[in-house]
């Protein structure tokens, strides 16, 4: 039997040759060198310390804790295998009422218990990652659009638009007002979009912001809220860091609260993406979870859910750990408090070394400004420079433009996912290479003042600059295509 | 109302369509279960659930084994300190002793004839995930999929909902045993072409939903050999492996291409799961396995949307990893399959009831009432169906459900129940039979 080998461009699917997973980024040069060479501090103390992911790793004690006093809480425990079979067996969508239940009864306490949710529009989705896809399934066509405020979380690009066929136009915010969404950003965005004959079917924010570190004040909130209504678009609020805003003012405010005070909000726009990976920081249980107010997106996204559902074994350790009043809420006062203190400790260790970041009280990482270290006001340099803090300085950030900065100098950086020596040691590299710069006299540029762009025009050439350069990167890494995806996580 | 219609506008066309396919008659079956169900001493005369193919024939056997070994959970005290480290880890490559030892209880259940490589095996969202997955990197919207049928119901959702790809059956007749003929294949594959449909593969259930056998070699073969000559995919779910209890054995495609030299293996992929073989389907374990390089990249990349939760991975790799266990456990469950499916066809042949010849396998058989239609149409099945439904009180699966080309067919599960309920079960049926005055013929 003759074979004839068709090339594999038409045999598989156009999906499946394409780049549309977002994996061929120049950004993978982190990954390798920390995989090569992680940092431990006896093993490896010279080795690259992973700043690069957002992970809560301060809490585990706590729920060590809970566990050896809770042992039903697993069905592989002898107090709780009786369950086993119940649980192995249950394969409904609709997910446990107890875990629902208990997800419900979380979100409202993470929220202050300002608002409640209703059990009944818990709908599972595999983590955060399947519940934003999901949304996009409900929501779009193909060929249609969300926007999207930059930065944003690289994932978006895969999540959103791989599988689905939706693009995101990119709502443009600046620095010289805090990265702050505004209306005219978001009409321009809108604008723009309609001139390029594409479909907004829906604006998706990330609130408490990844990669920024802040929330969105009540203002803004109303105003994207009225935007929404206003063009009948839909607002997807991915709230995955709600539990990581500090107790200090300001308050995290969730869309939740903010459509009780609004009775115009038509609430069928309204959607929430949650998970427990960050606020719990369990994101190998893949805890998705889509909220709506929408009946007929529950419904759907419910039936969907069979996609990725959450392992049953999973929904009852959730189930009873989050049923646990007293538990949760010492949970999530601690958790706060050490990522609160976390977070202070670091600002100021970067403040000493002369770095400054953007001011803001939520998140597992820091936003931070290195535009004077820049040789000059280009991703090359930043890139150059995001390079040299890998390989001499032995960190693992993430540079700004990962995040589709339109401004090259930030980095977003992690503190939550070490202990606190580890911290300790990759602020004194940061002090270290700090005074070798000065020492090196380095030319120190001073940023002319800019002033916010109004015009939509430029905001779109900017946008294709920074494409146009990722493109670049593309052709000309030596490390793509990646012939075998490293070791990625499913959510940086 | 007004609102509502508004909001409809909004959403996408995959959420208003039907293909979900869940806006059908058989939720009357599930209704009727879910508002009065069987139990032996509390509701007697309550509807069995006979439409849900499960597996819970073993659970005894793991409880004892989890009960003896505790390091299996992460929440227990000699399992906790890896709590943190399981609990963080979101590499969609997997824990690599998971792949290991799903890849080696695979290589068990064909009796160790093939090997299977732990780094082709990619997790998905249950079957259910993998079914779709395999469409997404396959095949393109519009694009179509070789279907045998009677197939699988889910597979309308799986492989078409969010893919936007078409299923083409496959016919199989009760006049040869609903066996898979090339002949079959090839006159499907011909008519799609002649509409201009781009078939991109075939997708088989092996062992059979809802038949209850295997394919034997020479048709594998012929199958293989028709793939790679219109060099077209060859998707083969093998879900229920683990559930053939009788001759002959079970043969999988990894065994076929290992003795064809001109296999283009890169169109040879595996579905499977633990929901059937372990009884584990609220674990939401799905396994992708190709031969194809790319596609287990795009899969692997693919599954970040249902990774299997690293709590389930842990555990499963401390389960599977003791072949004791295993080895125990394979075989206790093929006994258990085997008798209960002698017990319910023998019954059933007491009052001339005839079930598929030559099943060996699944949870479920294929049984014929063919003789018990007002006349040979699928609405006499429908009307059939709703007396077992609501006066025999059994929730069964009409043939209809499930594409068939012939009324009468219907698809009853036993492997969900203990001897007890079995018996009840059976009893209904042959009562049933028999007032409506079969005459004790052989049936087709």
């Amino acid at each position: 039997m003759a074979a004839q080998f068709r090339d594999q461009d038409q045999l598989l699917s156009k999906m499946a040759t394409g780049n549309g997973h977002g994996e061929d980024s120049p950004y993978f040069d982190g990954w390798k060198a920390y995989d090569k060479d992680p940092y431990h501090p006896t093993k490896r103390p010279n080795g690259v310390i992973q700043m690069g992911l957002a992970e809560n790793q301060l809490c585990f004690d706590l729920i060590q804790e809970w566990l050896m006093k809770n042992p039903e809480a697993s069905i592989c425990t002898p107090d709780g295998v009786e369950n086993f079979n119940g649980r192995a067996l249950f394969q409904d969508y609709h997910g446990l009422p107890e875990f629902r239940e208990a997800i419900a009864k979380f979100m409202g306490k993470v929220r202050g218990g300002r608002v409640k949710f209703n059990p009944d529009r818990i709908v599972m989705s595999g983590g955060a990652t399947g519940a934003s896809e999901t949304m996009a399934f409900c929501l779009a066509e193909p060929g249609d659009a969300f926007l999207v405020p930059t930065p944003y979380y690289a994932g978006y690009d895969r999540d959103l638009r791989w599988r689905t066929g939706v693009q995101l136009v990119h709502v443009v915010c600046e620095s010289c007002n805090n990265f702050k969404i505004t209306k005219s950003a978001l009409e321009a965005a809108y604008e723009n979009a309609k001139e390029d004959n594409i479909r907004v079917k829906g604006l998706l924010i990330t609130n408490p912001s990844n990669p920024l570190g802040n929330i969105l004040d009540r203002e803004t909130l109303k105003g994207i809220v009225s935007f929404i209504n206003e063009k009948n678009i839909h607002l997807v609020c991915d709230e995955i860091y709600a539990a990581t805003v500090s107790t200090n003012q300001p308050n995290f405010i969730s869309v939740s609260e903010v459509i009780e005070e609004d009775i115009e909000c038509n609430r069928d726009l309204i959607h929430i993406i949650y998970s427990l990976s960050k606020d719990m920081g369990f994101p190998g249980f893949r805890v998705g979870i889509v909220y709506s107010y929408n009946d007929a997106v529950v419904n759907c996204a419910r039936k969907m859910s069979s996609f990725g559902l959450v392992s049953t074994q999973t929904q009852h350790l959730i189930a009873s750990m989050l049923s646990d009043d007293e538990f949760v809420d010492r949970f999530l006062a601690k958790s706060k408090e050490r990522i609160e203190t976390r977070r202070k400790v670091f600002i100021q260790g970067l403040a000493r070394a002369g770095i400054s970041c953007l001011d803001g009280n939520a998140g597992l990482f820091v936003w931070m400004d290195l535009r004077i270290l820049l040789k000059d006001r280009s991703f090359e340099a930043e890139m150059e420079l995001w390079k040299v803090i890998i390989n001499e300085v032995k960190l693992n950030v993430s540079p700004g433009s990962s995040f589709h900065c339109l401004e090259p100098g930030w980095f977003r950086v992690c503190f939550a996912n070490m202990d606190h020596n580890t911290m300790e040691v990759a602020l004194s590299r940061i002090k270290t290479f700090m005074h070798q710069i000065k020492d090196q006299n380095r030319e120190v540029k001073e940023l002319a003042k800019k002033t916010c762009r109004q015009n939509s025009l430029k905001l779109s050439l900017s946008r294709r600059r920074v494409d146009d350069f990722l493109m670049s990167q593309i052709s000309m890494s030596p490390h793509s295509p990646i012939p075998q995806s490293p070791l990625v996580p499913a959510r940086t | 109302m007004e609102k509502g219609n508004r909001s409809r506008q909004v959403l996408s066309r995959i959420a208003t369509n039907d293909k979900h396919g869940e806006n059908s008659p058989y939720f009357h079956g599930w209704n009727a279960y879910e508002r009065n169900r069987f139990h032996p001493t509390q509701n007697p005369q309550g509807v069995i659930q006979m439409g849900l193919a499960e597996n819970q024939l073993c659970f005894d056997l793991v409880e004892k084994w989890i009960r003896e070994n505790p390091n299996a959970s992460i929440c227990t005290r000699e399992g906790a300190d890896q709590f943190k480290e399981i609990a963080i880890f979101q590499d969609y490559h997997g824990i690599k002793e998971f792949r290991q030892v799903v890849a080696k209880f695979m290589e068990k259940v064909r009796g160790n004839r093939v090997t299977f490589d732990p780094d082709r095996i990619v997790m998905s969202g249950g079957a259910t995930g993998a079914n779709e997955t395999f469409m997404f990197c396959l095949a393109d919207p519009g694009d179509a999929f070789l279907v045998p049928s009677p197939y699988y119901p889910a597979f309308d959702r799986d492989l078409r909902w969010r893919t936007g790809v078409q299923i083409i059956p496959v016919d199989c007749h009760s006049s040869n045993g609903f066996r898979l003929t090339r002949a079959a294949v090839e006159v499907a594959y011909k008519t799609a072409q002649e509409s201009n449909i781009n078939v991109k593969g075939l997708i088989l259930t092996n062992p059979s939903n809802p038949l209850g056998t295997t394919l034997d070699m020479e048709t594998l073969k012929s199958l293989v050999a028709f793939v790679n000559e219109k060099n077209i995919h060859l998707v083969c779910d093998e879900i229920y492996s683990a559930t053939v209890f009788n001759s002959p054995r079970f043969i999988s495609v990894a065994e076929v291409i290992q003795e064809l030299e001109h296999c283009n293996r890169d169109l040879i992929h595996i579905i499977y799961s633990l929901s059937k073989d372990l009884g584990f389907p609220g674990f939401r374990v799905g396994i992708i396995y190709s031969y194809n390089d790319i596609v287990v990249s795009c899969a692997r990349k693919m599954s970040s949307f249902g990774l299997v939760s690293s709590q389930t991975q842990h555990f499963l790799t401390s389960l599977l990893s003791d072949e004791e266990f295993v080895d125990n456990f394979l075989s206790k469950s093929k006994k258990r399959m085997a008798k209960g499916h002698h017990d319910f066809t023998k019954g059933l042949k007491q009052v001339g009831i005839s079930c598929l010849k030559g099943s060996n396998s699944g949870l479920f058989f294929w049984m014929d009432l063919g003789s018990l239609l007002k006349e040979q149409t699928f609405e006499a099945e429908l009307e059939l169906w709703r007396v077992i439904v609501d006066d025999v009180r059994l929730n069964v699966s009409p043939g209809s459900s499930f594409h068939g080309l012939e009324p009468g067919w219907f698809r009853l599960c036993f492997a969900n129940m203990d001897d007890q309920t079995g018996e009840v079960a059976l009893e209904r049926i042959r009562t049933f039979v028999l007032d409506n005055g079969k005459k004790g013929d052989e049936g087709r």
